[in-house]
């Protein structure tokens, strides 16, 4: 049990050797670190955001609007599948959690339920076969039809409307210049967004609390909003508001858009040269520059409104027809509001509003605390252990504590390697493990004591002590284990920055405590000579 | 020459021949902790915990005055004529430092933000946000569900693997002393009202972790007793296991304790609730593997080699008639101490 083969003592002295050199790094600023040769370790152990400032947003998609997104467009599509069958239908409305449409001759519903099982999509992808359909269409009665869609249906299209969103979050993230955010997907239908070294989190906000959907619409050439309003909008129309500071008019706009915000290519923010207000100007695509050429041709003379998040931003007169495919949005606009929608715009339209679901930001002043809070506390707790052990242990003590200071190294060596950040639980997590390490020290040295008083020989308690340990250590650190596992498995946030570095170091406080100080009562048994050995100091 | 390190012996900390009549006492520690636990599941129900904005909702701001100390008075004034419902305010760590908490706003996640910026601004330039915390129902509702339900697999986690290792009664013992561990920390936080949050969660799974430590090593040496001393009563067994182990618990205890109190005064104030909890729970864990776990293997009993399931109820009251202490009646033990003894002077 005591002998060490001549290839183990290397590998362990290895291992301790590349724990020191992963863990070096750490202690430098990343200045000097930059300067070293490349083939000493560079990377340093990324700290939180409670350690060193920045924000955590978590962003939850409004599933409701999607839903009635897809229900409106599911109306739309029924109307046009039922129109170019040539099938007669009334009531065809929004009803619940579905689309209805009644036909006007009974004897034409299997008809017009074969003309709308075409807009059923199935969903799934090429290797695991198809996951069902989008919709569901049902008949009832002798002549009504409904269109829900289905459980799977709105899960796919939440994912793909978080996938979509997540991308264009990061888009508009990083044109706030910084490349160090991330944005990640959590739970179905949530975001995350974090960033580190960020203080003030108003313009964070602004830039991803809008959807910014751009439409371009026709306003209706005769009736006003308030006429509409008192009877009912002629088909195909609404009414819009206008958004803050347009003075509260209402208009009636063709509701499907001539262009929408996909067809723009750019949007940058400027002033108008005459009158020096804050505009943004922008650039459609070839596709989009036509359909608006076409539009403003046969409209001369009319106004047009430029509709964001269904609210219209301005509505001017189409003096000449617009060819170039270019042209400028002004609307009460500050030169900050200005250049976020430019971003926005550019970066293209949210699927479906985010709302804050929690947030969590740590100034940089607060986080530097903690960092000088943590270390002290670090390194109070770790002397007074030492101090604690070695006066309890002796000789055999300053292995411990040699074990303790390999663990210590091994620690930060493996959350280095992992790239997993340190958070002020991380530290906590460390300062306790430390004291748990302890632990299996205690247990093999009290044993050896245990052996002493019952009358064995130093050699025969020394190797007693660490073999009847070993069960003991590996019992009591496995249950801790199992109790890391379940707090990273389920917690969230700082549980999981502790339960990493818990783990980490029951791992590591085996090896040191059961290896390394295995390996130095070995190293000290060796040097005396095994027959000289009367007495343990322990 | 190969080592620098001088040969020295440690301080022993504790008499090695010393027996603590643990088991002696194992009724009046059952009913002790028994009332305990009730008085905490009370406390949970009828005072309630203070939630902090992770499980409750709403909002959190740290600020800082720029120079000089912080205006509690007026502060409190301006904040509560904003019409955001409650809000507390108070020190913390230092006289510029102040947390405040606004309660959750009726509505929806808007009106949470919005809230918090009416804050910020009413507050001014002078004053340095140094943490901010917003967190929705919906969120908040999860977190506590998760915590819920983290402490709860934990728990059977760490039984089915004790299960695993031991005999049935031994998960029993566990769980029980587990359950109580965790109890009476909840039971204190609602009786001084400490704020729980997501890091006391974490305490408390640390705690469970640290408390079945504790019951293992324990259980480990029953087991080996057991083995050794096939004939031996036991209560004066678990008696004998727990005082061979005594040192082990003490000197362990010891270390983690000093490492926290280390984060409990140094720490800082933003995990000073999570270090006390931390530090309670040791200390209790460590109680409850002493004087829970262990004596409730006497009630349950143990299946022996050769003997069939023992139960201590039948020999306690065998002792009870027989009168004087359970520590000098067995002469197995009282063999062993003397070759113990014998040892030590050899």
């Amino acid at each position: 049990m005591l002998h060490f083969e001549r290839w183990k003592i290397i590998a362990i002295v290895l291992t301790c050797l590349a724990g020191v050199l992963v863990t070096l790094p750490n202690f430098f600023s990343k200045e000097t670190v930059d300067a070293w040769p490349s083939w000493l370790p560079h990377r340093q152990l990324p700290l939180g955001l409670d350690l060193q400032g920045g924000a955590h947003l978590l962003l939850a998609l409004d599933t409701n609007e999607l839903q009635k997104d897809w229900l409106g467009t599911l109306r739309d599509d029924t109307r046009k599948q039922l129109r170019d069958a040539k099938i007669g239908f009334t009531g065809l409305g929004i009803i619940g959690n579905s689309v209805q449409v009644k036909v006007t001759k009974p004897e034409e519903l299997s008809k017009a339920k074969a003309a709308l099982d075409k807009l059923i999509m199935p969903i799934g992808n090429a290797i695991l076969g198809s996951g069902g359909n989008d919709i569901s269409v049902t008949t009832s009665g002798a002549d009504t039809i409904n269109l829900a869609p289905t459980p799977q249906g709105i899960q796919h299209r939440v994912s793909s409307a978080v996938s979509a969103a997540i991308e264009t979050v990061n888009r508009r993230v990083n044109a706030m210049g910084t490349a160090e955010s991330t944005v990640v997907r959590q739970g179905s239908d949530r975001i995350l967004v974090q960033f580190p070294g960020l203080q003030d989190t108003k313009q964070l906000k602004d830039l991803i609390g809008q959807t910014a959907k751009l439409t371009f619409h026709a306003v209706h050439p005769d009736i006003t909003a308030e006429e509409a309003s008192q009877t009912r909008a002629p088909v195909g129309y609404k009414v819009y508001p206008s958004g803050e500071g347009e003075g509260g008019r209402n208009y009636l706009l063709r509701e499907s858009p001539v262009v929408s915000g996909e067809d723009l290519v750019d949007a940058q923010p400027g002033f108008d040269q005459r009158t020096n207000e804050p505009i943004i100007s922008f650039r459609f695509n070839q596709s989009g520059a036509r359909k608006f050429g076409n539009f403003s041709k046969d409209n001369v003379g009319h106004p047009f409104a430029i509709v964001l998040d269904n609210k219209v931003l301005s509505a001017p007169v189409i003096r000449e027809p617009i060819l170039g495919g270019s042209g400028q949005i002004s609307g009460s606009f500050t030169v900050e509001s200005a250049n976020t929608l430019a971003v926005q715009l550019r970066s293209g339209a949210l699927p479906a509003k985010l709302t804050i679901v929690e947030e969590r930001t740590v100034g940089p002043s607060l986080g530097a605390d903690s960092i000088e809070a943590g270390k002290l506390a670090g390194i109070v707790g770790c002397l007074s252990t030492a101090i604690l052990t070695i006066s309890a242990y002796g000789t055999f003590g300053i292995f411990a504590v040699m074990g303790l200071i390999v663990h210590g190294f091994l620690i930060v060596a493996l959350m280095t390697m992992l790239g997993t950040t340190l958070t002020l639980p991380g530290i906590a997590g460390f300062v306790l493990t430390i004291g748990m390490a302890v632990d299996a020290n205690v247990l093999i040295y009290e044993r050896m004591r245990e052996e002493l008083r019952a009358g064995k020989s130093a050699i025969a308690a020394i190797d007693q002590g660490f073999q009847r340990a070993w069960i003991t250590i590996l019992d009591s650190q496995l249950t801790t284990l199992a109790a890391a596992i379940i707090m990273f498995w389920l917690g969230s946030g700082p549980i999981r920055g502790f339960a990493v570095t818990l783990t980490i170091g029951i791992l590591t406080s085996i090896f040191a405590a059961v290896t390394v100080t295995r390996l130095l009562v070995f190293l000290w048994i060796k040097s005396k000579g095994k027959a000289r050995i009367l007495e343990v100091p322990v | 020459m190969f080592f620098p390190v001088p040969d020295f012996k440690g301080f022993d900390f504790f008499p090695h021949n010393m027996r603590v009549p643990f088991m002696r006492y194992k009724g009046l520690c059952l009913i002790i902790s028994i009332i305990c636990m009730a008085v905490s599941l009370g406390l949970y129900f009828v005072v309630g915990l203070n939630y902090g904005v992770d499980f409750k909702g709403g909002s959190l701001i740290e600020v800082q005055h720029k120079n000089g100390p912080a205006d509690l008075a007026d502060m409190r004034q301006k904040l509560n004529a904003l019409g955001i419902g409650s809000v507390q305010i108070q020190s913390f760590g230092s006289d510029s430092d102040v947390l405040i908490r606004v309660e959750q706003q009726a509505g929806d996640e808007i009106a949470q933000q919005q809230a918090m910026k009416k804050v910020i601004d009413t507050l001014g330039p002078e004053y340095t946000q140094r943490r901010i915390e917003v967190v929705g129902a919906a969120v908040s509702s999860e977190l506590r569900r998760t915590g819920v339900i983290a402490v709860i697999a934990s728990l059977l986690a760490i039984s089915a693997y004790v299960w695993f290792r031991f005999e049935w009664q031994f998960a029993a013992g566990c769980v029980i002393s587990l359950l109580h561990d965790v109890l009476v920390t909840v039971g204190v936080f609602a009786a001084f009202q400490l704020e729980f949050d997501l890091s006391i969660v974490a305490a408390l799974l640390t705690i469970l972790g640290y408390s079945v430590n504790d019951s293992v090593v324990v259980s480990d040496r029953i087991r080996e007793n057991l083995r050794k001393y096939k004939r031996m009563d036991l209560t004066e067994l678990l008696n004998l296991s727990i005082n061979e182990t005594l040192s082990r618990t003490i000197l362990t205890g010891l270390t983690t304790i000093v490492g926290i109190i280390a984060l409990l005064v140094f720490g800082g104030e933003v995990i000073r609730n999570f270090s006390f909890a931390m530090l309670f729970g040791i200390v209790i864990g460590t109680y409850s593997s002493m004087f829970i776990a262990a004596p409730l293997l006497g009630y349950l009993g143990v299946k022996r080699e050769g003997v069939g399931v023992h139960t201590a109820a039948a020999a306690a009251s065998k002792e009870t008639s027989g009168g004087g202490s359970a520590a000098t009646k067995v002469p197995a033990a009282g063999a062993l101490a003397a070759t113990n003894k014998a040892g030590r002077r050899a």
